[in-house]
């Protein structure tokens, strides 16, 4: 059969297509990503609770004083799957940061677990006069909004593998890529910093350095890849809180399916055993 | 098809409820006992797997609506607190937008079938255009669908195809602004374009009810493209057809799986995920996978034609790439029906698709250089085929030698 050939000249292709796996992808505009191997990425991928936690220190002593996290609660913190804090540590936490409510006498209280992350700015306005004009973007879901998209056919290599970190990679290299000069003939911004990879001057100067963070866990080193992995890491999180969820209750439906569909054909075999077609 | 009941109520109450309502009736003829062509092969099983997924988008939809909230202010942190809040909510939604790409990749599979095996040819002409109007209000669907969540490729997305009503002389710019509900793409947009995109589904199934009714009519083709003879060349509906399409639906769930659980953003685009705002325009504005071929012919005309400015020249090229397909029946004028017993047809049909397959890698692309004049040549072969290579290939080719009958085919197969 003419189509059947067709058919298998497609898959050929496809199959040939994401047998050639791909070490770099390109970045920002500037040098190529080093794609970093991420515990949530593939079928069985599940957050490195360990690793959230120090994300999220990370984020707690260097991001937060210009960065929000709007879309975030503090009850998100002890949710299975996350950072996984206790709840006292999370009422802690709450706690420590007030909630401006104008309809409450004093104006103002204590936040609790079931509020949302306060942003550190009021409004644009105010963040952009404290940051030099520009705008810090809110990191709830920052880390779906970056990607390193592939182009074709290298696109269905990452279908095929469910690559879906391309934002924890785009975050990593971007926080690993800053250079002190930029290169000979490349013009900045007043007041910016020359990132490689975003391949220019960005508003936000290098935020982390090595020994900037103190970890609890003395075993993980204090240096700037670390800060970054992890930071990207929880960061990822935020923007994909169900992941864990969301795979393992694929990987049920998968094997599911899969089963249903061998019962279907050997049915419906057994109803065609005795027509011709 | 009329006269092939074989219903007889069993009991008292079935004779009585038939008498004032055959549904049992109408049931079992359409849904059971339809004859169909013995020798259907499984490019056939798409029609199932599209009636599934409608269900599965309106199922999801209805679900998605009680939680969305349609205020530019407020719809992109509604979408996101579906995903985050919302009981097994990002698997809701991820199945609701990953579903619409697995819709459109089924659709144009059994697109395809119909040009390869001349689906649309006498008598099933209408069938083949209400199935372009289907197509049409899917596209619609999809499209205002993509707005909702207000992401900076909603938002640019509606702004780039609202505009193109612009071109029309005259009135287009009243219609723009009708449709827009305002001078730009605003909250109106927003609102009217939720409300639509609640309605067409609906419209949707009442076309696909008609599509069916028009299939039960003539009833299937089949690969031969020799209609049914006699009861030999068919078998019921039901179990045989049933049960190899419920097999097919089941194969077909486990990539649309695969997407919804593993990969549930990899088929959008990542400036989706960034609040629209009206003063920063990406720098690529891309439509969803499915709408890229027809991006891709808007974008090839660059050049004014007479009086045609570029911009109407481009919006005729796209909306005429599917209004041709009604007018598809009356273009292939061959009388044998399936492209397998057409040997001039065959390398002009599977051009044709790598074409269209072209046409979608052009429209994910920059309009500049190469891709331009790629997508010229492209558009060119995509209105060539329909308008000089099919007239003429009807004209002077000589096919192969059909068989006499179905049943005989099969035979000469098994042998």
């Amino acid at each position: 059969m003419n189509i059947k050939k067709n058919i298998f000249a497609v898959f050929a292709v496809i199959t040939m297509a994401i047998s050639a796996a791909p070490a770099l992808s390109a970045g920002g505009g500037g040098k190529h990503a080093e794609l970093q191997k991420w515990s949530f990425g593939g079928v069985f991928g599940t957050y490195d609770t360990n690793q959230l936690q120090r994300g999220f220190q990370v984020f707690y002593e260097v991001c937060s004083s210009c960065h929000g996290a709007k879309l975030i609660s503090f009850r998100n913190f002890a949710e299975a799957g996350g950072p996984e804090f206790s709840k006292d540590q999370v009422k802690a936490l709450a706690a420590e940061y007030t909630i401006l409510d104008a309809e409450l006498e004093e104006g103002e209280r204590t936040a609790t677990p079931a509020d949302r992350w306060p942003s550190p700015f009021e409004t644009e306005l105010e963040a952009r006069e404290a940051n030099n004009g520009a705008f810090p973007p809110d990191f709830s879901v920052l880390a779906k909004a970056r990607n390193l998209p592939k182009k074709f056919p290298m696109n269905f290599y990452d279908m095929a593998t469910a690559y879906q970190e391309g934002g924890a990679d785009y975050i990593y290299n971007l926080l690993v890529s800053y250079e002190d000069e930029p290169p000979h003939g490349v013009e900045i911004g007043d007041g910016q910093s020359y990132n490689a990879f975003f391949g220019g001057g960005l508003s936000m100067m290098s935020p982390l350095m090595e020994e900037l963070v103190e970890y609890e866990d003395t075993t993980i080193p204090l240096t700037v890849e670390q800060y970054a992995k992890d930071v990207s890491a929880f960061m990822y999180w935020m923007a994909d809180p169900h992941l864990v969820q969301r795979k393992t209750i694929g990987l049920k439906v998968l094997i599911f399916l899969s089963i249903l569909a061998l019962l279907m054909y050997l049915v419906k075999r057994k109803i065609w055993a005795g027509v011709k077609h | 098809m009329a006269g092939n009941s074989n219903y007889n109520p069993t009991n008292k109450v079935e004779k009585w409820f038939d008498e004032r309502l055959p549904l049992l009736r109408f049931s079992k003829e359409h849904l059971m006992d339809f004859p169909s062509p013995r020798n259907i092969n499984y490019w056939w099983t798409f029609g199932a797997v599209l009636a599934i997924m409608l269900i599965v988008q309106i199922v999801t939809g209805i679900i998605l609506a009680m939680h969305y909230t349609p205020n530019i202010a407020m719809a992109f942190d509604s979408v996101e607190h579906i995903r985050r809040d919302v009981n097994y909510g990002r698997i809701i939604q991820g199945t609701h937008a990953v579903g619409a790409s697995m819709f459109f990749f089924a659709v144009y599979v059994h697109m395809f079938r119909g040009l390869y095996y001349g689906s649309y040819k006498a008598p099933r002409e209408i069938l083949w255009i209400l199935g372009v109007v289907i197509f049409l209000l899917m596209m619609a669907t999809a499209f205002m669908g993509y707005v909702l969540p207000w992401g900076q490729m909603s938002f640019w997305g509606a702004t780039v195809i609202t505009n193109l009503f612009s071109a029309i002389p005259i009135i287009g710019t009243p219609i723009l602004e009708f449709l827009r509900g305002g001078f730009a793409v605003d909250n109106p947009t927003l609102n009217r374009f939720f409300s639509l995109h609640y309605l067409l589904p609906f419209v949707i199934a009442a076309v696909v009810a008609l599509h069916i009714w028009a299939l039960h009519v003539p009833g299937n083709g089949n690969p031969t493209g020799v209609e049914v003879k006699s009861s030999a060349d068919t078998l019921p509906f039901h179990p045989y057809f049933t049960m190899k399409d419920l097999f097919v639906v089941v194969v077909f769930f486990i990539p649309f799986a695969w997407f919804v659980f593993f990969a549930p953003d990899i088929l959008g685009h990542a400036d989706n995920y960034i609040e629209a705002n009206p003063f920063v325009t990406p720098a690529h504005i891309v439509p969803e996978w499915y709408l890229l071929p027809f991006y891709a012919m808007l974008r090839a005309i660059d050049f004014d034609v007479f009086f045609i400015s570029a911009k109407l020249g481009g919006v005729i090229i796209m909306f005429g790439s599917i209004i041709i397909l009604m007018v598809l029946p009356w273009l292939d004028g061959s009388k044998v029906r399936s492209g397998s017993f057409r040997p001039m047809f065959k390398p002009f049909y599977w051009l044709f698709v790598l074409n269209f397959l072209l046409l979608m890698y052009l429209g994910g692309q920059g309009a500049e250089g190469i891709y331009v004049i790629l997508s010229k040549v492209a558009t060119a072969y995509y209105f060539g085929y329909f308008l000089v290579i099919l007239p003429i290939l009807a004209r002077i080719e000589t096919p192969k030698p059909l068989p006499s009958s179905i049943s005989q085919a099969v035979l000469d197969k098994n042998k």
